[in-house]
């Protein structure tokens, strides 16, 4: 070997040694040694910057490790995010204790990417009682299950009651129908000064996410199970209408202003601004219009999705990374039964929160059953510090329409449906038929993974 | 040439222990690039033949991954979008910083303001620059509509438009970058011997006559490397396209948006997006080694 070669030989080596070390090293924690204290990462902590919730999280944490010695929970901020997702477990990063959107558990249980907790839910009292097409979000195709339900919403349609009540309109009692809707838009818009009547998404697979709802809201679906598989079911003529309504309203009437490739911010913003007469948002926009962006509850009513003959249901939850041990799983369950899943502690929360100025009563629908389902509802009535009367048409007109959930692979649709919804609100001569052909091959490919 | 063999005798190796310092410091330079060039390149092409899920073993699937690519429609949308960005951005980003580079070289007054106006823009971190331009391009009350509204202009749609949007990428890009090309050129330019120039004069040559025959050839080397580097850093486009019009546009979707998208927002498939990534490993290769061959033959 000659010198060169030999000093490459050496410098690979001790890269490769260094990398072995490296990679060795972001390894996952070991589970701890029998009778010594558990300490389980979960994410969910909030930011500096919101101070009053993120004190409220860590007075909970430390009278939870007071009550479970054997437990230490390490808090980190942040979501799961499914951009970081893969990273981070690869890289053992990810939290123990993770929290999900509805869009996000069918694909991590596909992949093996999350822990099954079905033997460990005994550590979940109330897990009984969480409403059962809601823990079927949680559960396989294997029937078992792999994480927790924490919050539910459904879709209304959000608007603006000094808008209304500017163009003439009765801020009590909102559109009921889609063709109702589309002339509210043309009356708001023609207010001038920029103002848009109706608003929707088409980026950041926001679009999907509102055709979704829009076409849930015709009686339509965006996929159904066809024995053991999955199909795509939008492209149907309840699809165009979806389609050929917001075209209209774009093109023809011009009551959905200029701007469009808006994503999930920019409605909450124009609404806070009042340049935006309706758009479709579950009741916790509410809380970041008045909050980040300045808005006043007093300002903003909620009514139900038009036509109403279906209403996306969504929520929030928690998994486990499937590399956390039965030790770690049983202390994360603990904690999701002293914070999260717990219907004794729910009257405490909204006391805390009507306290410290956090909304109270906003609508949403409850994620319990039986005595769970009364204690949120008695302590909502009695806690309430939104203006409830604001949101009487969304509370009367949703009891009867039905909640349906995301479909399978939500987001991978989503995005391949934002183009549909981009195409209509960005060009005049979009061809819908074939707009809703080519978005339906693609979702049918993905839907032959699931 | 006589000389050769005396430098060969003086360089007569030495033993490993009388260089261990230098080792000591080539390690430290191996030992970075190991990790963060080689081994990922390494990884992403065994990537590109597996389905991991970073739970269980990685599975090899072959070809598979590569299969899937050459299948999915938004393949050939992205490759003609990213070609179609990168013929634009050479058109607007190529020859406007050589023109502006000629202006520049020609001004005899506020050079220095000048050169500062033109590289600011580099300057200033890349999602900053979009976000600016995102707000120029609003059709609502956007710069660029205000000032074409004033003026009685038609208005434009700009990025919300499949006719106007790969443009409007273009622009921004195209004003992001130029001022590192336009200083390269300025500082190539001031080496072009003033002889040449006064020559030509006394030859009566016109303008247009001294930049064709002057200017143009004394900067042929210039150009054609900075014609390849701009065509390796367009094609690897990414944060126009991200941040202006989003990962779900077919209109504005390129080779890097869509392995963005295969990993990170639609398929979340490692594999894939690493097989797409060996692909334009290898278009890039090819322009990079052209970039190689090049400057070897000059130095």
């Amino acid at each position: 070997m000659n010198r060169s070669t030999l000093s490459r030989a050496v410098g690979v080596l001790l890269a490769g040694v260094l990398g072995l070390s490296v990679v060795a090293g972001c390894s996952q924690d070991p589970e701890p040694a029998a009778g010594g204290p558990v300490t389980i990462t979960v994410n969910g902590l909030p930011p500096g910057t919101e101070a009053v919730d993120r004190k409220k999280f860590l007075d909970d944490k430390a009278e939870f490790e007071a009550a479970n010695p054997d437990i230490k929970i390490d808090a980190r901020e942040g979501y799961m995010d499914p951009k970081t997702f893969a990273t981070k477990l690869a890289g053992g990063q990810l939290e123990d204790l993770f929290y999900v959107y509805f869009t996000d558990p069918a694909n991590l249980i596909a992949r093996k990417q999350v822990a099954e907790i079905t033997p460990y839910l005994d550590q979940v009292p109330a897990a009984g009682q969480i409403r059962p097409e809601l823990m079927k979000v949680f559960t396989g195709q294997d029937g078992k299950v792999y994480g927790l339900p924490w919050r539910n919403y459904s879709m209304g349609l959000l608007y603006s009651k000094a808008l209304f009540t500017k163009a003439g309109l009765d801020p009590a009692n909102p559109p009921k129908t889609w063709a109702e809707l589309r002339t509210a838009a043309q009356k708001i818009a023609a207010l001038g000064e920029g103002t848009a009547g109706y608003g929707d998404y088409s980026k950041s697979n926001t679009g999907g996410w509102h055709f979704t709802a829009e076409l849930y809201s015709l009686g339509g679906d965006v996929a159904v199970k066809d024995g053991d598989t999955w199909k795509a079911a939008f492209n149907t003529d309840k699809g165009k209408q979806v389609l050929r309504q917001l075209h209209d309203m774009r093109w023809t009437d011009n009551s959905m202003g200029e701007r469009q490739q808006l994503e999930y911010a920019d409605l909450l913003q124009l609404m806070a601004a009042g340049k935006l007469g309706m758009y479709l948002a579950t009741g916790d926009n509410l809380k970041a219009i008045v909050n980040q962006y300045k808005g006043d509850y007093n300002d903003y009513n909620l009514g139900p999705m038009p036509d109403g003959r279906g209403t996306l249901a969504g929520g929030d939850g928690f998994m486990f990374n499937a590399k956390a041990g039965p030790e770690k799983i049983r202390a994360g369950l603990r904690w999701l039964a002293f914070k999260y899943n717990n219907p004794d502690r729910i009257e405490h929360d909204y006391q805390y929160d009507a306290a410290n100025k956090n909304p109270v009563g906003l609508p949403e629908p409850n994620i319990w059953t039986g005595e769970a389902a009364k204690k949120q509802q008695a302590a909502a009535t009695k806690l309430a510090n939104v203006p409830v009367a604001n949101y009487k048409p969304f509370a009367e007109g949703s009891a009867d329409i039905p909640l349906k959930l995301e479909p399978p692979s939500a987001q991978q649709i989503y995005a391949v449906l934002d183009t549909a919804m981009l195409k209509v609100l960005t060009e005049r001569d979009a061809n819908i038929d074939a707009l809703l052909a080519d978005a339906e091959k693609q979702v049918n490919s993905i839907l032959a993974a699931v | 040439m006589a000389i050769q063999p005396a430098l060969r005798r003086h360089r007569r190796p030495r033993s490993v222990s009388d260089n261990l310092v230098a080792y000591a410091f080539l390690a430290g330079g191996l030992v970075c690039f190991a990790l963060f060039s080689w081994y990922p390149l390494v990884r992403g092409v065994l990537l590109s033949f597996q389905q991991v899920n970073f739970v269980t073993d990685p599975e090899w699937v072959g070809l598979d991954n590569f299969e899937t690519l050459f299948a999915d429609p938004l393949f050939w949308t992205a490759w003609r979008n990213t070609l179609l960005f990168t013929g634009l951005a050479l058109v607007f980003g190529y020859l406007l910083p050589l023109l502006i580079a000629v202006l520049l070289n020609e001004l005899r007054h506020f050079r220095g303001f000048f050169r500062v106006a033109v590289y600011l823009p580099v300057m200033l971190p890349p999602i900053v620059s979009v976000l600016l331009w995102q707000y120029f391009y609003d059709p609502g009350n956007g710069l660029f509509n205000t000032v074409l509204r004033g003026l009685h202009l038609p208005e434009s749609a700009w990025t919300q438009s499949p006719r106007t949007a790969m443009i409007s990428l273009v622009l921004v890009a195209t004003w992001s970058n130029m001022g590192a090309a336009t200083l390269i050129y300025l500082a190539a330019l001031q080496n072009v011997p003033g002889e040449l120039y006064e020559a030509a004069e006394l030859e009566g040559a016109s303008l247009w006559q001294r930049l064709r025959h002057v200017t143009l050839p004394q900067l042929r080397f210039v150009m054609i490397v900075l014609l390849l580097l701009q065509i390796v850093a367009t094609m690897q486009v990414f944060i126009e396209p991200y941040q202006l019009t989003g990962t779900t546009n077919p209109d504005t979707i390129t080779v890097m948006v869509l392995i963005y998208r295969y990993a990170f927002t639609v398929n979340h498939d490692f594999g894939l997006a690493a097989a797409m990534t060996v692909l334009l490993f290898v278009v890039l290769g090819m322009f990079s080694a052209a970039y190689l061959w090049l400057t070897r033959e000059r130095t």
